[in-house]
């Protein structure tokens, strides 16, 4: 038994220690590295590095474009996880309990694995052809959403999505949003696919209306899936690089309407050649990402409803 | 809902991983780190010099050539290449034509084994100033003294534009040789102004008089590359400079207190705000991309795009045929201006360098020796309609309306060419401008919170003890 189990683990640690391996090599040596690099001066070229403290971190509290950053990922952080999951359990509850069939009198609408197809298909498509797509309909005078406001008389509301500070974040939101609202889209049916026929039954026959079996029965058992979707919401809320760098005027204006934190770390790297002050931005970015899933793991737990 | 659930699952939870990964933070496993430097190339291979190979061109030692293949291919270098192995007898040539230069090269620059020559052109470019203050480029004196290839008789730097020399000198050394010459200007279609009897604006007065007439038949007067607005800054800063002559350019290039605030730049900047006020910009141009925009100015709906001069050469194929563009020199601000209506901003760009580390430098600079001779440039001119930097590469060749205007305008410009250089040494102040210029002609600041704003920007720089300073 005991030479039974020490084989086991010899197999456990062959399987698992190149892995490990491949991660300290490749992801923490990287990112120790980063915590290093935030404290000096270094260029991305030279060989010399000086050590600085913390004096690229006293910087980032000043630099006007690195606020504005924080700012707008943190508008970001509050709009977009929340749009997101909001219309992807509408759209999955709409899919998935919005027909009539079976006994329960609340089933899948007819076809509604061809609604999950066309609403997943945004995910196929990388994030820059996303951007470059969404230019297009953000186009002043040829795009199609402009033109669609002159086409129903709405000429008025017409504008220059992307070149309007006060409408440039929005309009990248709104392309994060549609980006995304797909796969949760997927994610949340196929957990309200696993809760099981005989709890929406009972739900049934003790009197409960549809939105009734929907709001006490269906949301909590997905509470799960809502709190993971949260924490990759936010890390792509934190993020927001690629269409920004793609789509918005500057790139991350007009005038740092729509700076992100990434785009300002790129920035300053492979612009400006300023590597050490680079990685200061990545490591805040790191502990705030690093934050947000403590913060919203925490937040969401409770205890777990058990359906077996 | 019978039996209770299993025990909870023995894999490691999120905050054993968490702690886990806290350790392997703590240890300094710098060990193979991005700042340590490679093997030490102390000596580099030298041949001998000779009449046919001044520069001692080593036959045995491989030249690694970078090259940036962007618009302008990577011909004209495989070009200058066969000569280099024809004239060093028995030389080896490992050609790379990259689109990321940057991105490609920067680990070779760090561990000091980077090629022998590079052309460090495109967006994801090296930062020049960052490698000149990191000591990882050769001087390249001895190449611009030494007897040019077609007259031994003259030297490689009584070849070059106006300016050339001093685009790639940065402290009093040259570090980049440029092989394209650019100008920047006003870009109109010929065929359109005869025909509804336009003609070319020389002071401002007169370009907004003009843009009145052209607003009438439904055309727009201007659009630009607003998703870019560096576009936007060039017309201005040349009017300025014009107006404030070189004395200005110098003030702004070496920071001086209040520099952004001198008359002729409020003036400039004034200009193009009216530009904005009087409605004389395409609608939308402030979100238009610069392909974008130039699309809409050879559609014929806006009658002015500021641009450098690879215009034409980049709307090849979308220009329509007979669309005939030119480029005319920014309009006088008034009467006092310090230079001649006919003064352009000018500046070499496509840059050449030769790396300290080089295993080969003595044959990266032959290879430059080559590459800026006058058939060379020729040949580039023909491929590219562009431009090169070498004086008189394109006489007798027939250009293009758009090259030829180029050409014009350099030979009325002169010696009265200028450029800024606060682009290359300070690029956050360069982003400053942009982002102030942008906001100027969508008219959300006043010429007088542009100025300012700039101010605040170059004020900082000029405070910041870490930015290495560079006067002119």
């Amino acid at each position: 038994m005991a030479s039974l189990r020490h084989g086991k683990y010899r197999f456990l640690a062959g399987a698992i220690l190149p892995a490990l391996l491949l991660y300290a090599v490749f992801v923490l040596s990287p990112y120790a590295q980063a915590f290093y690099l935030s404290l000096t001066d270094w260029t991305g070229i030279s060989g010399e590095v000086e050590l600085v403290g913390l004096d690229n971190y006293r910087r980032l509290l000043e630099d006007p474009l690195f606020l504005a950053a924080l700012r707008n990922n943190g508008l970001m952080l509050l709009v977009v996880p929340l749009v997101t999951i909001a219309l992807g359990l509408l759209l999955a509850m709409l899919v998935n309990f919005g027909g009539r069939a079976g006994s329960t009198m609340v089933g899948p609408v007819r076809g509604g694995n061809l609604y999950k197809i066309a609403y997943f298909f945004p995910q196929l498509l990388s994030l820059p052809i996303i951007a470059v797509l969404w230019q297009f309909v953000y186009h002043p005078n040829e795009g199609l959403l402009n033109g669609s406001l002159r086409a129903v008389g709405l000429g008025a509301a017409a504008r220059s999505w992307l070149g309007d500070p006060h409408f440039a974040l929005w309009a990248v939101m709104a392309v994060l949003v549609w980006s995304s609202v797909g796969f949760y889209l997927v994610l949340f049916s196929a957990a309200m696919e696993s809760i099981p026929r005989e709890v929406l039954e009972a739900a049934v026959l003790d009197g409960a209306g549809r939105l009734a079996v929907l709001r006490r029965v269906v949301l909590p058992l997905l509470r799960e899936n809502v709190r993971v979707a949260f924490v990759y919401l936010g890390v792509l809320a934190l993020d927001g690089f690629a269409v920004v760098q793609v789509m918005t005027v500057g790139p991350g204006g007009p005038d740092g309407a729509t700076e992100v934190i990434g785009l300002g770390l790129y920035r300053n790297a492979f612009t400006y050649g300023r590597f050490g002050y680079a990685a200061a931005m990545g490591v805040a970015l790191f502990f705030l990402t690093l934050a947000l899933a403590a913060v919203a793991l925490r937040a969401g737990r409770r205890e777990r409803v058990e359906l077996s | 809902m019978t039996s209770p659930p299993p025990p909870a699952r023995r894999h490691p939870d999120r905050r054993t991983l968490l702690r886990v990964a806290a350790a392997g933070l703590a240890v300094p496993a710098l060990g193979g780190c991005v700042t340590s430097g490679g093997d030490d190339r102390s000596t580099a291979a030298r041949g001998e010099t000779s009449g046919d190979n001044p520069l001692g061109a080593p036959a045995s030692t491989p030249l690694e050539v970078v090259i940036f293949s962007g618009g302008y291919g990577d011909g004209y270098a495989t070009a200058a290449e066969a000569t280099y192995r024809q004239r060093i007898a028995g030389a080896t040539v490992d050609h790379k034509a990259i689109q990321k230069v940057g991105e490609a090269l920067q680990p070779r620059f760090v561990a000091d084994t980077p090629p022998d020559v590079v052309d460090n052109t495109g967006a994801g470019r090296l930062d020049l100033v960052t490698l000149a203050n990191g000591r990882k480029l050769t001087d390249l004196t001895d190449l611009l003294d030494a007897p040019s290839l077609d007259d031994p008789a003259r030297r490689v730097r009584d070849t070059l534009l106006p300016g050339v020399v001093a685009d790639g000198t940065l402290d009093g050394k040259v570090y980049t040789l440029n092989f394209t010459y650019t100008v920047w200007g006003l870009w109109y279609s010929k065929p359109l102004f005869d025909r509804h009897g336009w003609r070319y604006p020389s002071t401002w007065e007169s370009m907004l008089a003009l843009c009145d007439e052209i607003k009438k038949t439904g055309v727009a007067p201007w659009t630009y590359q607003g998703k870019y607005p560096e576009y936007l800054n060039d017309p201005l800063l040349a009017m300025a400079a014009k107006a404030g002559g070189p004395d200005l350019v110098r003030a702004v290039d070496n920071l001086q207190p209040g520099a952004w605030k001198q008359q002729p730049l409020l003036d400039a900047a004034t200009a193009i705000h009216e530009l904005a006020a009087r409605g004389h910009l395409l609608p939308g141009s402030e979100a238009l991309s610069h392909t974008e925009a130039q699309a809409a100015w050879c559609q014929g709906r806006a009658a002015f795009i500021p641009c450098g001069s690879w215009l034409e050469a980049e709307q090849k194929g979308i220009a329509p045929a007979g669309f005939d563009m030119v480029m005319g020199a920014v309009p006088a601000l008034g009467a006092a201006d310090r230079l001649p209506f006919g003064a352009v901003q000018a500046a070499s760009s496509e840059s050449f360098l030769v790396p300290a580390k080089a295993r080969n430098p003595r044959g990266g600079l032959e290879f430059l020796r080559i590459l800026f001779s006058k058939g060379s440039a020729r040949r580039f001119a023909e491929l590219n309609s562009t431009l090169p930097s070498v004086a008189g590469a394109t006489d007798g060749l027939t250009l293009s309306s758009g090259l030829g205007s180029v050409r014009d305008a350099v030979r009325a410009a002169g010696e009265n060419t200028f450029t800024y250089r606060f682009r290359t040494w300070y690029a956050p102040l360069a982003k400053a401008v942009d982002d102030a210029t942008g906001e100027l002609a969508t008219r959300r600041v006043t010429p007088a919170q542009w100025a300012d704003r700039i101010q605040r920007a170059a004020d900082a720089l000029a405070r910041d003890s870490t930015v290495t300073k560079f006067t002119r």
